[in-house]
């Protein structure tokens, strides 16, 4: 009760700081957020609150935002996107956060928007979908690009390659399914004919018979397998058993080293887009995003044991938004650290260079997907991407 | 043909899975009249130990030892420490019991291990075997002949044994059980820990194929449970031709209607065959004397 001391006005004022004794002084800058730490989705929470940690503690070491320091307040919402809606709103009531950095799924993002659309707070999503920011709304931003993105990505490598009539198999998760659909939204202006289209289930352990009905199909040229998880694993490893020579593309959703872990011999010469920060260290010294990817991934690794993660940076990205656009509002004031944020131009973040604008609140075009081939076992940029 | 073919040795592959899965059931089944929920989580178990020892550096064949005793443990310890100390409690009651342990021990995975996926070296490589222009695994072929092995080995225990008689008098009529001098705690504790070491075992067989993670276990018992339905709980055998079924019938409606509605078609068959045959295709009729 000694944090009394600080309060030398009014008995009032004294009786507002003993009710909320358990909250530091109030001459700090609360950045709230609400991941998904523990439950299903806790490979991205987890990464996410662990990078927003990390940084806002080296921030605060280094004497803060516009000399205030940050205090994070982190909720961890399991995964339920009815319990995200709930934390969002003590955010706003009790903790009145100024900012939210957060939402670790496309569903709890979405359940919180109205909240933070409705008390005028910036807040700067870490999920995927493309519905959080098409249409745009005023307060709400995003650090991680969309599948559309992937899909566009895919499809430009397929044209450069003359391959125009391909197959879809397809996971029924979330993921999958969400990624399947922009795939079948973007495939005609990209030029591209989907021919067969397959789906399994995101805990199917074989994909045999989906993958001989692909192989049957007459005019496949390659296939792509929008998925997350196991399922791709099982999908790739099933495709070398039948043998098929086809060209064949998996998601952003597997860029990890465990993919190739996971697949083993059968992930050779697989393809698939990925953010710069899983091949940091295979970038030129040219490339614009190297330091910041190399910087990130070193600082991680040390703090947490773990290895990066692009969800972990999308947190980054966040975060590093949001403190740069309070520098250049030289305050934290709601309305105007929104206004700074959409004017974010030349940002050089882990996913990729941000340039938003009024009606692009994530601001990341295609260059912010690498186009990989798996070879010896390892990534492997494919030149001109 | 050759498709036909690929979509039986699919079918051929997921149903031994289930079928191993689905054979973990019976024992505890028959000696206590409990379906163990938990059930999954002995297989997850049995995989995920066996690939933490060895990324230690132990032996695979040690590894998977381990791993067997480990969860035979965790077994025991369910039963000692849950089901034992509610004994009184109706078996609706005590399967709740086995479902709480089963979220425990997911729990206590994703603390102990980790919650990435992990896999396991196949015994016989991942070059698959050709056959009359179709493909299988020879993992695939493993875990069948697991099956076959365990499903022998519960047929002699509970057929030519004293202490399979033993077990089956315990389901009977615990009471009466124990007025001939059967030790039934005993008894059910043996079950508990032989189903633990079968789903070791079946954990250890199926991971190279379907992979694993700390919560690989829901849906396989799922699928395991409902094998074990359709082939009458309780019978090995029918664990066995169960397992098979269903995924003989997922592989064939994915092949030739569409992959959406397989698990559908699946447990449609499933609900046929329960209305037709509430027992199961081999299970045995209750009958009540009086």
């Amino acid at each position: 009760m000694r944090a009394v001391q600080h309060f030398t006005a009014t008995a009032a004022i004294g009786l507002c700081a003993v009710l909320g004794a358990g909250l530091p002084a109030s001459a700090q800058i609360k950045i709230g957020t609400v991941l998904s730490v523990t439950g299903p989705a806790s490979f991205l929470g987890d990464p996410e609150k662990r990078t927003l940690e990390i940084y806002v503690d080296e921030i605060n070491a280094k004497g803060g935002v516009n000399g205030e320091k940050l205090q994070l307040i982190v909720y961890d919402d399991a995964g339920n996107a009815n319990n995200a809606r709930t934390f969002a709103t003590r955010l706003v009531e009790e903790d009145k956060v100024v900012a939210m950095v957060g939402g670790s799924t496309t569903g709890s993002t979405l359940a919180m928007i109205p909240v933070f659309e409705d008390a005028n707070i910036p807040f700067i999503s870490l999920a995927g979908a493309i519905q959080i920011i098409e249409p745009v709304h005023k307060w709400v931003f995003k650090t991680p690009h969309t599948d559309k993105m992937a899909c566009e990505k895919i499809f430009a490598d397929l044209k450069s390659r003359n391959l125009t009539s391909i197959a879809l198999i397809s996971g029924t998760d979330a993921f999958g399914k969400s990624m399947r659909d922009q795939c079948v939204a973007v495939a005609p202006n990209a030029g591209i004919k989907i021919v067969a289209e397959e789906s399994y289930g995101p805990r199917d352990s074989d994909m045999t018979p989906q993958l001989t009905k692909i192989r049957n199909t007459a005019g496949v040229q390659a296939v792509v397998n929008p998925g997350f998880g196991q399922g791709p694993a099982i999908v790739t490893r099933n495709y070398r058993q039948l043998g098929i020579k086809l060209p064949f593309y998996q998601s952003h959703g597997v860029a990890s080293k465990q993919f190739i872990e996971l697949a083993g011999p059968a992930a050779e010469g697989v393809r698939l887009p990925a953010a710069a920060l899983l091949i940091a260290d295979k970038l030129p010294a040219s490339d614009p995003q190297k330091p910041v990817v190399v910087n990130y991934t070193r600082t991680y690794q040390e703090k947490s044991g773990q290895a990066v993660s692009t969800f972990g940076g999308h947190a980054y990205d966040g975060l590093m938004i949001l403190v740069q656009a309070m520098q250049r509002a030289k305050s934290a004031d709601k309305a105007k650290v929104r206004d700074e944020i959409e004017k974010t131009k030349g940002y050089i973040g882990t996913g990729g260079i941000v340039n938003m604008s009024p009606t692009d609140h994530m601001g990341l075009d295609l260059s912010a997907f690498h186009m990989l081939e798996i070879k010896g076992g390892d990534w492997t940029l494919v030149p001109g991407t | 043909m050759a498709e036909l073919l690929q979509f039986v040795f699919s079918g051929l592959t997921v149903g031994a899975i289930y079928a191993l899965v689905a054979l973990g059931f019976t024992l505890i089944y028959n000696a206590s009249d409990i379906i163990n929920f938990a059930q999954g989580e002995f297989v997850m178990l049995g995989g995920m130990t066996t690939v933490f020892m060895a990324l230690v550096g132990v032996p695979l064949p040690v590894a998977a030892l381990i791993a067997i005793i480990v969860t035979t443990g965790v077994g025991l310890a369910l039963h000692r420490f849950a089901i034992e100390p509610a004994r009184g409690a109706t078996p609706v009651a005590l399967i709740m019991i086995t479902i709480g342990a089963s979220v425990f021990l997911r729990g206590l995975a994703q603390i102990v291990f980790d919650k990435r996926f992990h896999s396991l070296p196949s015994l016989f490589g991942a070059d698959p075997i050709q056959f009359g222009g179709a493909a299988i695994l020879p993992q695939s072929l493993v875990v069948l002949a697991g099956a076959t092995v365990i499903v022998v080995l519960l047929w002699l225990f509970v057929e030519r044994t004293l202490l399979g008689k033993a077990v089956i008098a315990t389901a009977a009529n615990r009471l009466a059980a124990r007025l001939v001098g059967v030790d039934t705690r005993r008894i059910v504790d043996f079950s508990f820990a032989v189903s633990a070491a079968v789903g070791a075992i079946a954990g250890i067989l199926i991971t190279p194929i379907t992979l694993t993670s700390y919560d690989a276990g829901t849906l396989l018992a799922l699928k395991g449970f409902a094998a074990a339905m359709l082939g009458g709980i309780g019978n090995p055998l029918g664990a066995v031709v169960g397992g098979l079924l269903i995924g003989m019938i997922e592989a064939l409606s994915a092949g030739y209607l569409s992959s959406s509605y397989k698990d559908a078609a699946a447990f449609l068959i499933i609900l046929v065959v329960l209305v037709a045959m509430p027992q199961g295709l081999f299970g045995r009729v209750k009958v009540e004397r009086v």
